[in-house]
């Protein structure tokens, strides 16, 4: 197998491609340093001059207005010059390849790609044709990682909870396709977490999802059972009315999260969600504007974590 | 032309033959030595077997010349030893039409390297919708007929192919694989799959489908050979079908016995195969399948793919490995991990292969056709772009370094490869 | 002969007694991470100030991220007064190059703009490479060359100064 693909010779991040296979002492290294970062974005000049001069190029192959402009927020918030790209690809279209763009944008000077892709693995292929001095972050590449967001999601739950040792999460909804809940359940495991449950139809549940280290329940309720963290999956459009689901209706009978079934959870429990809602489909509206939602803190977190992740990486 | 090669290790599969020997050529054919020979191939310290057999190797001529031609996958073919290959319908457009069968076989005997069996399309344009005229393309050259990698989806014309294919006795050769369940799959659905968040492909994908096809057989009568067998599961179903008597006979692709799901790594898009690698279980019992005769036979699955195609996410990464000429160091080594006598597994890559494709070729005794190959099983080369023949350098191999160097390959008497 | 290394708690009250000409009802103390902080903590209450302690790390405005990258995890920044009008009180274990003190104060006036700044140091040993002075230094302290200074805390909260290899 060849060596981890993020790492440099001296085992420092280079490229941030997916939480598994990182080192604990490196996911408690961005961590920590965005908490740092936190107490930047709390003041009134927001900005340090970290990155000044560096070049962030924002490579979008799937839209996302919300995920690329935290990550433009943090670039700008460390003084980088952030360049977007909006690549719409349509499988019909033949237009220039995957590394024909990046190299080109390679001959423009960028020191950080910020990339996000329809297909698993992309950003892999770009790592491995990037210059030495050019790192990338993957800001989610098809159903297989969202590291930052998994990054920002264990920053959040370590905020309110402190330590992971004794924690049971619960990851609810659509995982079949979540990059997010992927990402997740890596760095869980990864920090200690003993118990980290994916509740949801066999239909939305992956065949291998086991070997990863997660109990599956079918049930909600029994899976709710006692949990400190429950996390609701989005469930896209799409995936309602087909083979998988026959409505969204339904699934918000069975799946949807309400104060009744948060109940069954522990007293302290925090509900996340990475966002965006589908209100009255997995969640509603009381409980995510209830006194356990931390969905909001989530997004402020999220940039302090992007600028951790982006200064560690691009000073490797 | 008469040839002697002389002091080699002789081994004919089909007889269990190994002894150290001279093996003498004249007239196209293995004859008894009379007289001085024209040429003479010093075979010391060398194994002379049958030539190799391919039932599976694309030439990408007609219509996809720029992955490559039918020159290049020649020599591709006469360097790796191989002096018979079976060539799958899948060229564009497809071989259903005799003109188009006879113009493949007319240049690939121009270019005298190896023997192409054409295999005809089953259905016209492999659309699964119409029969072809599997008479007028027999008697173009048509040995079998096959959808290539794209299965039927309407069982009721499956099952009309089968009975016509069956009422002259034509061999249908089929991949058991159910297009709606591997419909958006690009890999064996399992933990890698789960990992890499890729798409799954389930095993029962290709149980279903092949049991489907041994219920027609029983129906039909129709002599079926499955092509690429990919699971365990599919291994003991086609033992079972032929412990009762079933015409039904299998092949497996040489880089099934040897890759697994895990050899996926990081995206690794040279293993983006079809069928998919599955899991270590499946690879071993796959492995054992064809060491115990349940499978036949083993293939390369020759599938040259520009490297453009392959440098891109796995997902869109178009499937395939190069074969030709890794066919025979990956049969060696399989043989070796399991210690089998050379004999059985030279007879995987020769005499077996040469039984379902129904010709002569596939021994060294008297009167067999002269297609032979010299090698030395032991001479390691590394897997590099430079050192293949082929226009397709995809392999999961590649930088690997391999036992088994062809010395010398002949196809009817004639040398038509020599190196070292 | 190797010079004898100026006891640091001696040096604490000493400083202490410079600094208290200083202090106006808009002092307040910055202490920079790690041993500036220790120091500032010893000061801030011997000098008994209102305005609560600050602490900085500057790890985010140092000069060689370029060539060192981010390397340690930062501690955070805690400035918990306003900084607008303050007369502010920097103060670090060790003055060296000068470095330290031009990163810490950009990232103070990304805070707000103060009416005045002083630094003051538990140890001068000289090799400025910027125009930064110590308003206050406990001691002048000589290095040898191929030597560290550094501030070392006992577990008992002891501050003591001693040499290390390095540059």
């Amino acid at each position: 197998m060849a060596a981890n693909p993020q790492l440099n010779s001296h085992g420092e991040l280079q490229h941030l491609l997916s939480i598994e296979g990182l080192p604990r002492a490196i996911l408690e290294q961005i961590l920590n340093t965005a908490e740092s970062f936190v107490g930047v974005t709390e003041r009134e000049v927001k900005k340090v001059p970290l990155m000044r001069g560096k070049s962030v190029f924002n490579l979008f192959f799937e839209p996302s207005t919300r995920t690329r402009t935290t990550f433009e927020i943090a670039a700008k918030r460390l003084s980088a010059d952030v360049i977007n790209l909006n690549i719409a690809v349509s499988s019909q279209t033949k237009g220039e390849s995957l590394l024909d763009t990046v190299a080109n944008l390679s001959a423009m000077q960028a020191d950080l790609f910020v990339v996000r892709h329809g297909s698993s693995g992309a950003p892999y292929l770009i790592a491995r044709h990037v210059k030495p001095h050019e790192h990338v972050i993957n800001a989610g590449d098809g159903r297989h990682a969202h590291p930052t967001q998994g990054l920002l999601d264990l920053y959040t739950i370590r905020h309110y909870k402190k330590e992971f040792g004794a924690l049971t999460v619960a990851i609810v909804g659509d995982v079949l396709h979540s990059r997010v809940a992927r990402s997740l359940i890596h760095g869980l495991t990864t920090l200690g977490a003993p118990e980290v449950r994916v509740i949801g139809p066999q239909t939305l549940i992956p065949a291998g999802i086991a070997a990863l280290g997660v109990r599956v329940f079918h049930d909600m309720r029994a899976g709710l059972k006692d949990c400190d963290v429950v996390m609701m999956l989005r469930l896209q459009n799409e995936r309602m009315a087909g083979p998988l689901l026959p409505s969204a209706q339904e699934f918000f009978m069975n799946y949807g999260l309400t104060a009744e079934k948060l109940a069954l959870a522990k007293p302290d429990a925090i509900v996340m969600h990475p966002g965006p809602m589908n209100r009255g489909v997995e969640i509603d509206s009381p409980v995510a504007d209830g006194p356990h939602s931390v969905i909001l803190p989530q997004v402020t977190f999220g940039i302090a974590v992007r600028m951790a992740v982006m200064s560690i990486v691009a000073g490797n | 032309m008469s040839l002697l090669i002389k002091g080699g290790r002789v081994i004919d599969p089909a007889s269990g033959r190994d002894e150290v020997g001279d093996v003498y050529v004249d007239k196209g054919r293995i004859a008894e030595k009379k007289g001085k020979a024209d040429e003479t191939i010093d075979a010391r310290g060398l194994v002379v077997a049958p030539g190799l057999i391919d039932l599976a190797a694309r030439l990408r001529e007609p219509g996809q010349e720029y992955k490559a031609t039918l020159a290049s996958e020649m020599d591709a073919a006469v360097a790796g030893g191989v002096t018979s290959l079976a060539c799958p319908p899948d060229t564009h457009p497809p071989l259903d039409e005799p003109g188009l069968v006879d113009m493949l076989r007319r240049r690939a005997k121009a270019l005298a390297r190896a023997r192409v069996y054409p295999v005809g399309a089953l259905t016209v344009k492999l659309a699964g919708e119409r029969l072809t005229e599997m008479s007028v393309l027999a008697e173009a050259g048509c040995v079998a007929f096959s959808q290539s990698n794209v299965p039927i989806t309407d069982t009721q014309v499956l099952w009309r192919a089968l009975q016509y294919a069956a009422t002259f006795g034509y061999p249908v050769w089929l991949r058991a694989e159910d297009k709606w369940l591997s419909r958006e799959g690009v890999a064996h659905d399992g933990d890698m799959a789960t990992r890499l968040g890729l798409a799954g492909i389930p095993a029962f994908t290709e149980t279903i489908a092949l049991a489907t096809i041994l219920q027609l057989v029983r129906a039909t009568g129709a002599r079926v050979h499955v092509c690429r067998l990919s699971t365990a599961a599919a291994v003991d179903m086609m033992r079972e079908a032929k412990k009762q008597g079933l015409p039904v006979t299998c092949d497996v692709g040489i880089h099934y016995v040897h890759l697994s799901e895990m050899d996926l790594g990081y995206y690794d898009a040279h293993c983006r195969l079809d069928p998919p690698l599955r899991s270590q279980r499946d690879r071993d019992a796959l492995a054992s399948g064809l060491a115990d005769g349940t499978i036949d036979c083993a293939v390369s699955d020759h599938a040259p793919v520009d490297e453009d195609q392959k440098q891109l996410p796995f997902a869109e990464a178009e499937t395939g490995a190069t074969g030709l000429e890794l066919l025979l160091p990956l049969a060696l080594k399989w043989g070796a991990a399991r210690k089998l006598p050379l004999a059985r597994t030279l007879a995987r890559v020769t005499s077996d292969a040469a039984r379902i494709l129904g010709v002569q070729s596939g021994r060294v005794a008297p009167g067999a056709p002269a297609d032979l190959v010299v090698f030395d099983p032991d001479e390691a080369w590394r897997v590099i772009p430079a050192a293949l023949r082929s226009q397709g350098k995809n392999s999961p191999f590649l930088g690997y370094e391999l036992a088994g160097r062809v010395r010398a390959t002949i196809v009817a008497g004639n040398v038509v490869f020599r190196q070292g | 002969m190797r010079a004898k290394l100026p006891d640091a708690e001696a040096l604490l009250p000493k400083l202490a007694a410079e600094l208290k000409g200083r202090i106006t009802p808009a002092t307040a103390m910055i202490g920079l991470h790690t041993g500036g902080v220790w120091v500032a903590e010893r000061l801030h209450a011997l000098l008994a100030l209102t305005a609560p302690l600050g602490v900085m790390d500057i790890a985010f405005y140092r000069d060689d991220y370029a060539k060192e990258g981010l390397k340690h995890d930062p501690k955070r920044t805690k400035i918990p007064f306003e900084v607008e009008g303050r007369d502010l009180l920097l103060v670090d274990d060790v003055l060296y190059t000068g470095r330290t003190v031009r990163a810490a104060m950009n990232e103070l006036f990304d805070y707000g703009r103060p009416r005045s700044i002083a630094l003051a140091v538990l140890a001068d040993r000289g090799g400025r490479e910027l125009p930064i002075a110590a308003q206050h230094a406990g001691a002048v302290v000589e290095v040898p060359a191929g030597k560290r200074l550094r501030l070392k805390r006992a577990d008992d909260g002891r501050l003591s100064l001693e040499l290390e290899d390095g540059g």
